[in-house]
């Protein structure tokens, strides 16, 4: 585009999470680190992952008739949606519904996992592969069911729900489909081509077959807790977490016509893929971004909200990325909000983006999460927080950075 | 060589196709895939790759073999994979760009559902020796041994566009990309807007599914989606007639190397057509019906023909989405009807699911490669079976043989379920 690029604001926020529900509930968890992480052990042991916090979806999703139609990801996806247009002054407005653009990144959905395991049992004394379709299948699966399972259908349920309808997008694949989806919302925002988009995700850590899918590249933290950075050498893995993240995007120019108020401005977000097929190809590929977004920034103190897993590989690799920001005279302070959220895959970025706004809104920056670590220090007390890097590092694949600053008109 | 200007009516860079790729029950290739459509054939057979005794429905559009391919051995990942590379590579192999293994641009994936299958799940049930562990936990126990990690790609929604981006080493992230049914036309959406942007000079965009296994099967039954007119399989895709019964289920791959035009000319590259536009209108009514005046169809067309700032008058064909389902073609009648009035009857419209099936999230991308496919050679293939037309939806359907149409400017539709719909609009040359 020719022309000057647009300031893209972010003017609305939806949490739901381990947690908390809503903004300030999270402000205040996420720095209250003497109440330790919200943790389910017992049910998928020897696997913990961050259970959601007790929600009542129907504030935000009022017909009984579409709570049936969804599993209980597209529940915290839909109820956090709301919870981003309430806070953006969207909610309940036609005119700006019907401009408001959607962007979702989504897994999968849900499975019967104890219809799957009556159908195995049923094999394992059968053998009689077409018991399958003639017996239990058609019984046990359901349309409503089936429709739940469609990563599209996040995004479908919102816009019935909620009625936003300009346009629609669901990106896949794991933590790369929350890069992509802040970066296709961030970009058409920026070049004019939307002005409003509701973009984020929503994960539910509390699933047998999701679990299942992660455990088969031996992803998963297989014992007791422990901060993401204490676990890249005793054994690797990420902690799943529930949550639902949502971000109102929106056009200064936009913003400020309607009267709305910003929590930050979002300047960039980049992304890549490395191969990964040498080591210290991760790290290269996000030394490059960071020179690309970073340059001309001034030096010194930089809040960086790391969306690292806690997979070897992947967190290793961004730690000496981080680390090497010393170089080039930045001085990260460093917070995986991974440790106290769990890792929330399609929905981590959006949320790293979000709590990043939230404390460029309130001045201040979490404290730190690596309890009995080193990589987490104070962060100096010089002045308000003025700016923040986001990092994402998928588990397998793909990485990304957002680069967020002040604005002068915050909300807090 | 294309006359006309490397901008379009707004200014932005014009956005033109210089290589195409598909896959179809049909068969593999543009060669095998334009003789067969103009032809009238059906890919549509019975379904021999697994039982199917139970079932209502046991036809489908299934990949044929081919030297080197032999889709019944191929779980539903790795054959939507193996049909996305062949069809990708055949559209950069025409575009003719880039080096081996570099393309100088962003890769846009419509991907299919990835979930581990019956015979997967089976595997890990029998590796676990520990039978106290019921259910899933006894599942992980066998994934934790690692030795099932080869499957992990199943479930991993990145896993097709990561090895696409391995094979053609296009650039950053590439781009995973689910809106149901109307997935492939959204790649190609996403590719113009970066074009546009000027973040990128060119794209393969890609849409691939090859998910036609027995589970699938019954769900889409359970939803009535479904055609159960089982014999023959050739008749029972039968768009816009007042018997259609449901869609045909139907695997299939399209690609397109997308360019702006001023990238294109510069290095002395044929267009092969036009991406004028595109358009997109989220529906709010339900999971899988469109709003009864449609509203949000009619909505996505218009923005089409807006984005390609074209007038309604300009379409000289329609590739419509048209499923089969009763409810789809009703409904898209009557958004076409809204917008185009009384002029509809004279625009010939023709629906490929007749002949290949739904390709469901490649529908988009193959459809558009057999939109250009016709621009290109001034010829619509058939909507086949088409014997007894619904009098509720008169239209100029080029019914059953091909027919020799003048064209210069087509809209292509597509629409999921989950209410999302994205038009484009083609043209053989820049407005």
């Amino acid at each position: 585009m020719a022309e000057e690029p647009k300031e893209v604001w972010i003017t609305g926020i939806g949490l739901a999470t381990s947690l908390g529900d809503g903004v300030r509930e999270h402000w205040e968890a996420m720095a209250d680190v003497a109440a330790g992480p919200a943790l389910e052990i017992e049910r998928f042991e020897p696997y913990c992952v961050h259970r959601l916090i007790d929600i009542n979806f129907s504030k935000q999703i009022p017909k009984k008739s579409d709570l049936r139609q969804m599993e209980r990801w597209q529940r915290i996806g839909v109820y956090s949606a709301g919870l981003a247009l309430n806070d953006a002054g969207i909610a309940g407005e036609p005119s700006l519904l019907a401009l408001t653009h959607l962007v979702v990144a989504a897994g999968s959905g849900e499975r019967d996992t104890a219809v799957d395991s009556q159908v195995l049992d049923a094999l394992a004394t059968r053998a009689d592969t077409a018991v399958l379709a003639k017996e239990i299948l058609p019984s046990a699966l359901r349309p409503t069911l089936f429709l739940a399972q469609l990563s599209n259908l996040l995004a479908g349920n919102i816009s019935i729900v909620h009625n936003v309808t300009a346009s629609s997008r669901t990106f896949m694949g794991e933590e790369m489909a929350g890069i992509s989806a802040v970066e296709n919302a961030v970009r058409r925002v920026a070049a004019g081509q939307a002005e409003l988009v509701l973009v984020g995700g929503a994960l539910n850590a509390e699933r047998e077959d999701l679990l299942l899918g992660y455990e088969l590249g031996c992803n998963l933290w297989a014992n007791s807790y422990r901060p993401v950075w204490q676990r890249l050498e005793a054994g690797s893995g990420f902690i799943p977490g529930s949550a639902g993240a949502f971000l109102v995007v929106e056009a200064r120019e936009h913003a400020e016509a309607r009267g709305a108020k910003s929590y930050a401005r979002l300047k960039c977000v980049v992304s890549d893929r490395a191969r990964r097929s040498k080591p210290g190809q991760i790290r290269e590929s996000l030394d490059g971004m960071f020179d690309k977004v970073y340059r001309g920034h001034s030096p010194g103190p930089i809040a960086v909200l790391s969306g690292a897993s806690g997979v070897a590989q992947a967190s290793a690799e961004e730690l000496a990325f981080l680390d090497g920001l010393d170089e080039r005279h930045f001085t990260p302070v460093i917070r995986a909000y991974g440790s106290r959220l769990g890792h929330t895959v399609e929905a981590h970025f959006p949320l790293g983006i979000a709590l990043a706004a939230l404390a460029l809104d309130r001045g201040g920056f979490y404290p730190p999460y690596d309890e009995g670590g080193e990589v987490e220090a104070p962060f100096p007390q010089a002045g308000a927080l003025d700016r923040v890097l986001v990092t994402g590092v998928g588990h397998w694949r793909g990485e990304g950075l957002a680069v967020m600053e002040r604005t002068s008109d915050g909300r807090a | 060589m294309m006359s006309g200007r490397l901008t379009d009516k707004k200014g932005r860079p014009a956005v033109v196709v210089t290589g195409m790729g598909i896959v179809t029950s049909l068969g593999w290739g543009k060669q095998e895939n334009w003789v067969a459509l103009k032809n009238g054939r059906c890919g549509i057979k019975s379904i021999s790759r697994f039982p199917t005794d139970g079932l209502k429905t046991t036809i489908a559009g299934t990949i044929p073999n081919r030297p080197g391919h032999t889709p019944e051995n191929y779980s539903a990942c790795d054959l939507s994979l193996a049909i996305a590379e062949f069809a990708a590579a055949e559209a950069i192999e025409q575009a003719g760009i880039g080096g081996a293994g570099s393309f100088p641009g962003p890769l846009i994936v419509a991907t299919p559902p990835s979930e581990l299958e019956w015979p997967h799940l089976r595997r890990l049930y029998l590796a676990n020796d520990d039978k106290q562990q019921t259910g899933y936990r006894g599942l992980r126990t066998a994934a934790r041994s690692g030795e099932f990690a080869n499957l992990a790609r199943h479930v991993r929604f990145a896993a097709i566009a990561d090895a696409l981006q391995s094979r053609f080493g296009t650039l950053g992230e590439p781009l995973s990309v689910c809106t149901a049914c109307a997935s492939g036309s959204s790649t190609i959406q996403f590719a113009v807007e970066a074009i546009r942007r000027g973040e990128a000079e060119a794209a393969v965009c890609v849409g691939t599914d090859a998910t036609v296994h027995r589970e699938g099967l019954i769900r889409f039954s359970l939803l009535s989606a479904l055609s159960t007119r089982n014999d023959p399989p050739q008749r029972a895709s039968r768009p816009f007639s007042r018997s259609r019964d449901g869609f045909v289920i139907a695997e299939g791959a399209g690609a397109l190397v997308l360019e702006s035009y001023r990238h294109a000319a510069a290095r002395g590259a044929e267009p092969l057509g036009v991406v004028l536009g595109a358009g997109e209108k989220a529906d709010c009514y339900h999971r899988t019906r469109s709003q009864p005046d449609g509203a949000a169809i009619i909505g996505a067309i218009t923005k089409a023909l807006e984005d390609a700032a074209v007038d309604p008058e300009d379409i000289d064909h329609i590739n419509a989405h048209g499923t089969s389902t009763p409810e789809n073609d009703r409904m898209e009648y009557v958004s076409l009807r809204s917008v185009f009035g009384g002029r509809l009857s004279d625009i010939p419209i023709t629906s490929n699911k007749s002949q290949i099936g739904h390709t469901l999230i490649a529908a988009g991308a193959v459809e558009a490669v057999i939109a250009l496919l016709s621009l290109q050679n001034g010829i619509v293939p058939p909507t086949i079976n088409y014997r007894d037309p619904d009098p509720e939806i008169p239209l100029d359907v080029v019914a059953n043989t091909a027919r020799k149409v003048s064209m210069r400017t087509v809209l292509s539709n597509s629409f999921g379920f989950g209410g999302q719909n994205v038009c484009l609009v083609f043209a053989a040359e820049p407005n």
